[in-house]
């Protein structure tokens, strides 16, 4: 049905919530190890459309492939069926999120928030999951603090925490919505560079970012959304140094 | 971690006489006088005999009788714990049958007096003389007997004391389950975990912190409220000592007897909530975040500490 190389194949996707249209036919596809950021004013709905990735949102039309797997449905030709909750956690296994406020667990320490689930949904014995843990962990420059609480971390180093948390279930696509949105500037640097080296291991990633540093080092494609349509997407080079709609100009005229 | 400024700040701490409070002294004062003679005038009342309150106070059969209640309370309050769960998750969930039968069980058990219902599970034997339990419209019988000897009274106590807290309780889950923010779930989500997975790791654990201190007044308000059982027959502390007193007339002798069990148990309760208390303060609070210290002896031993310095 789709192309072998995309990890995300979103075709016409639509989402309102009573009349308010938040999506109006978002087309959107990234290839296998490819980094591709949203941008776009708030409102726009890129975070709505982020978290439809992943059915935290269902979506009222259009479709949503991620590894050729079409998402929160089952289609049995004339028409789809709605799946279990149970067989839409299993989808979600493969796709990791991170949040704008972290959302770690308060109540486990950094070590325990990422072995949780591996642990409990995947089964790895408790042993193994700690080793994988810990050096989770060291990748994201937090090995000491593993036995801290949330609370007990910075902005920063709970963001980190949170994308090993995500990356313990090996996921094949990671979701970032508005990463570093909620971090004191100076702790923003940190998770970057995170999220930069995971790039150059050929993670695919989809993020939702107001960082044009960022997005010019690091997407492979660069798209603008706004009023839930894209408006205008390609190279780095080409939305954020040369955009060809009005729209694009102004907001990126705007946060620059 | 270690930052010699910071220690040695304490130097220069400002040194200031202390606010007097006089007014305390007086007031203090005062109602030391108020209670003492409250005490004194119940003390040396005529119609008071002491020397009764003395020799029941360790009576093997008011000592019994309080064993009987702290084991009704607990077995209640075990058997109230996990229906409340079920009953605010119910209450919670998106079926409207569960949420239907949820809410009708609440109201039912929270609108009627608990002693209506007490005497109602002791005279279960009037309206049902014998009880089956079997597969309906079929002749599969697994149990069949006399209501009165299938529910005695003290199971017919536990049941209504149980059924009763369940529904007080029931909201006070719910109020926890709410507590916890929606990112929690959304995270739990994102990471597979089913519904009732994160329910049980992710989102109970959390709201047993806005749980545990009202679940701490209704355990002390079950305490007590087992004197209820008496109306029953129910062996349990009031009852024995209201037996008692029926045949020796120390009437007020006796409740006083009852009446310190009753504050002696309803104080040592407070003991398990407070450990209770910190072991789901975890991660919330520096003072319990070490709670659990132990278990890992990692790289970071005095996280507290480490906090203060990265302020």
């Amino acid at each position: 049905m789709t192309k072998k190389n995309l990890m995300v194949d979103a075709r016409s996707v639509r989402k309102h919530y009573g009349s308010n249209e938040v999506l109006k036919g978002i087309n959107l596809q990234v290839e296998t190890g490819k980094v591709l950021v949203l941008l776009g004013p708030s409102g726009s709905g890129k975070s709505t459309f982020l978290r439809c990735l992943n059915h935290l949102e269902t979506i009222n039309g259009g479709r949503i492939y991620i590894d050729g797997e079409l998402m929160g449905y089952r289609d049995t030709g004339a028409v789809l069926h709605e799946m279990k909750p149970r067989e839409i956690a299993a989808q979600r296994r493969h796709i990791g999120m991170v949040f704008q406020r972290f959302n770690l667990f308060p109540h486990l320490t950094a070590l325990e928030n990422v072995i949780e689930a591996p642990i409990g949904v995947n089964q790895v014995p408790a042993d193994k999951a700690r080793k994988q843990g810990l050096e989770l962990l060291k990748k994201v420059g937090l090995a000491d603090r593993a036995d801290h609480y949330p609370s007990q971390l910075s902005g920063g180093q709970q963001q980190r925490v949170a994308i090993a948390r995500a990356l313990a279930m090996e996921p094949k696509l990671m979701l970032f919505d508005e990463p570093t949105s909620a971090l004191d500037p100076e702790l923003v640097g940190d998770v970057l560079d995170v999220m930069r080296d995971l790039a150059k291991s050929g993670m695919t990633m989809i993020v939702v970012t107001h960082e044009m540093g960022f997005a010019r080092e690091v997407a492979d494609t660069v798209v603008f959304m706004d009023q839930g349509l894209v408006v205008e997407s390609g190279t780095p080079q080409q939305v954020l140094d040369n955009p060809q709609e009005e729209r694009t100009k102004a907001f990126i005229r705007s946060v620059l | 971690m270690s930052n010699p400024e910071i220690r040695e700040a304490h130097v220069d701490d400002i040194v200031a006489t202390p606010l007097r409070h006089p007014w305390r002294w007086v007031s203090g004062a005062i109602l030391f006088f108020l209670v003492g003679s409250l005490i004194w005038s119940l003390y040396s009342a005529e119609s008071v005999d002491h020397t009764v309150i003395a020799k029941y106070l360790f009576n093997p059969n008011i000592l019994q009788g309080a064993v009987m209640t702290l084991v009704i309370t607990a077995i209640s309050m075990f058997i109230a714990t996990i229906l409340a769960v079920a009953l605010a998750v119910m209450k919670l969930s998106t079926n409207p049958l569960l949420k239907l039968v949820s809410n009708a069980f609440i109201g039912f058990f929270r609108g009627t007096p608990l002693l209506l219902q007490i005497v109602f599970w002791g005279y279960l034997g009037i309206i049902y003389p014998t009880l089956t339990f079997g597969i309906p419209f079929t002749n599969i019988v697994f149990v069949e007997g006399q209501t009165s000897k299938l529910v005695p009274s003290l199971v017919a106590g536990i049941i209504a004391l149980s059924l009763n807290e369940a529904a007080y309780a029931a909201e006070i889950v719910r109020a926890g389950l709410l507590s916890v923010d929606r990112g929690q779930t959304e995270a739990a989500k994102s990471l597979g975990m089913s519904g009732g997975y994160t329910l049980r790791k992710i989102v109970l654990p959390q709201a047993m912190r806005v749980i545990l201190p009202p679940m701490g007044n209704e355990t002390i308000s079950m305490l007590k409220s087992t004197s209820m059982l008496q109306v029953i027959a129910v062996m349990e502390l009031y009852t024995r000592a209201t037996m008692i007193s029926s045949q020796n007339l120390a009437q007020i002798e006796l409740l006083v007897v009852a009446a310190f069990w009753y504050l002696v148990m309803t104080s040592i309760l407070s003991v398990p909530q407070y450990y209770l208390e910190k072991k789901y303060g975890r991660g919330f609070d520096a003072e319990s975040a070490g709670f659990r210290f132990i278990k890992f002896s990692g790289a970071s031993k005095k996280p507290a500490k480490a906090k203060q310095v990265g302020k």
